[in-house]
């Protein structure tokens, strides 16, 4: 435990947390989005496959376990090295150009701090159906008419776009970052994991928003029972 | 050619510092940037001003002392190049140029644009070399290395120790520098034995001395003058970490590290 702290405490320790936290998030969006894009076979086979997330009882459990400890770690981690990093710099430069670091490195805490948001917003919204602005009427047995009623608020869908535009430019770096950290890569590899982490992300980024378009335009619509 | 500098003027690293304007007249594109800046000094001179203090040494691209902040880049527009190799064609005429020094705060201002990079060497103290018998010199080629690990180690052997990665770096974090520092070394066979001691000394100590952490921008290898790739700084973290499993197998033992 003891050797575990002290890799904590130095800087590439921390960085070793939020790549493996991040990785474990990038598992989960991926499997998260297949998932749901099964919106598209109809009512039935999403609710059916909602009701069999369900049934998986303590593995569900489990997971949610994890995923929680994961999103903790990997906020803490990004609290100390944000704040580390300001402290090196306290006189910042009167002008200053960027050469190589992309638009999505940069906006690495922001795009996080918005993911934050959307995750709870999302738990309370999908989940616990509890959000303001959420889907009426909510029944847990039917997930596939509270996605459709709860993106005909349009306020709402705006708000998941944004947050699937912080994910993607977040997965954009991140994927490729996290293997750099990890110290998996190299010269050979480079290019592939750039572009892995591109594709990732734009990925994500549509087949995500694609829902609350869908809704949107009419193109999915609630189901009687 | 003319241009208009604003120069950031500091007495010391406990006074407050200010961009100051100057006109330089007469700047011919054939001077380095080192030239330029010798001349508008000379003009400061006699008129009785006080000269702009910055560092610079063998003017010929290898020492890393010329550290400057031009525009916004380390070292200035030109990649993979010293402000002392950077000539003034690279500018023209009526353009304004901003001179900063290396802003972190492990290298403070010792005045105007020099900066005190002492931090950089206590890095390399806390392990950038090996521990032998210095006895009679060894046969040449006694210990044979392959082309290809022989080739990268001189690739991270090239940097040269300015810190333009640590002004580069949005978080002034020295990671570039340390990485080339570790890895030449241990990559090569004379290095291994202190290969686990020294990338945790090593990473300790940048620690230490307050630079930021990675966020693996990239600006660092876009400024370094060497163009020491970030490749390095994955090989540093994969070393890190290794070591660092290792250190708990051998915990007991009595000492840290080892192969
Ligand atoms: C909950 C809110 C979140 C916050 C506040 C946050 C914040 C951050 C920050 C500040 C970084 C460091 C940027 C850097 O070092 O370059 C980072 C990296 C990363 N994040 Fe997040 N993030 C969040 C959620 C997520 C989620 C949901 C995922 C997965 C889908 C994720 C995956 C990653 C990955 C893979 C990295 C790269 C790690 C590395 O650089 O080695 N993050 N995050
Ligand atoms: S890595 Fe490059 S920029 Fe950094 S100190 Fe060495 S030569 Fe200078
Ligand atoms: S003065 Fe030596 S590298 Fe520029």
């Amino acid at each position: 435990m003891t050797g575990v702290l002290s890799f904590y405490r130095t800087s590439i320790g921390k960085k070793v947390v939020m790549a493996v936290t991040g990785l474990i998030g990038v598992g989960f969006v991926i499997g998260h989005m297949l998932g749901n894009l099964q919106i598209y076979l109809g009512a039935e086979a999403l609710n059916k496959y909602a009701a069999f997330l369900k049934s998986t009882g303590e593995l569900l459990i489990v997971v949610r376990v994890v995923l929680l400890t994961a999103v903790i770690l990997h906020i803490i981690a990004a609290v100390q090295l944000t704040i580390e990093n300001r402290k090196s710099r306290p006189q910042r430069y009167v002008k200053k150009q960027h050469v190589e670091s992309t638009f999505a490195s940069r906006t690495m805490r922001y795009g996080g701090f918005i993911l934050l948001l959307f995750i709870v917003y999302h738990i309370l919204h999908f989940t616990i159906g509890k959000a303001p602005g959420g889907p009426q009427p909510f029944d847990v047995h039917n997930v596939y008419n509270n996605v459709v009623y709860g993106f005909q608020n349009l306020w709402v869908s705006l708000f998941y776009i944004l947050a699937m535009l912080a994910l993607g430019l977040h997965m954009a770096h991140g994927v490729w970052s996290l293997f750099q950290t990890l110290g998996l890569n190299n010269r050979r590899f480079n290019r592939l994991l750039r572009n892995a982490a591109l594709g990732i992300g734009t990925l994500l980024f549509l087949g995500n928003i694609s829902i609350p378009i869908a809704v949107l335009v009419g193109f999915l619509e609630p189901v009687a029972k | 050619m003319k241009l208009k500098l604003h120069i950031w003027r500091q007495d010391n690293a406990k006074t407050a510092g200010k961009m100051v304007s100057y006109d330089a007249n007469h700047v011919s594109p054939d001077m380095s940037f080192l030239e330029m800046l010798d001349v508008l000094n000379q003009e400061l001179i006699t008129k009785g001003d006080d000269p702009v203090a910055f560092d610079h040494d063998c003017r010929e691209g290898i020492c890393g002392a010329c550290s400057m902040v031009i525009n916004g880049i380390p070292h200035g527009p030109q990649r993979a190049t010293t402000t002392c190799q950077l000539h003034m064609r690279s500018f023209k005429d009526g353009d304004e140029v901003y001179i900063e020094p290396w802003r972190a705060e492990p290298f403070p201002v010792i005045k105007d644009l020099a900066v005190d990079r002492a931090a950089l060497d206590r890095i390399i103290a806390a392990g950038g070399f090996i521990s032998v018998g210095t006895g009679a010199p060894p046969d040449g080629n006694a210990i044979p290395i392959a082309k290809e690990i022989s080739d990268l180690a001189m690739d991270a052997a090239a940097c040269i120790g300015c810190g333009a990665c640590v002004a580069a770096c949005p978080n002034g974090s020295a990671m570039l520098f340390t990485a080339a520092k570790v890895s030449h070394l241990n990559l090569l066979p004379q290095g291994e034995p202190e290969k686990d001691q020294r990338v945790i000394n090593m990473v300790a100590q940048m620690d230490a001395e307050g630079f930021g952490n990675c966020t693996n921008y990239a600006e660092c290898q876009a400024a370094c003058p060497k163009e020491i790739s970030i490749q390095f700084i994955a090989k540093m973290n994969r070393d890190l970490i290794r070591a660092k499993l290792r250190e708990g197998n051998n915990a007991g033992s009595g000492k840290t590290g080892g192969a």
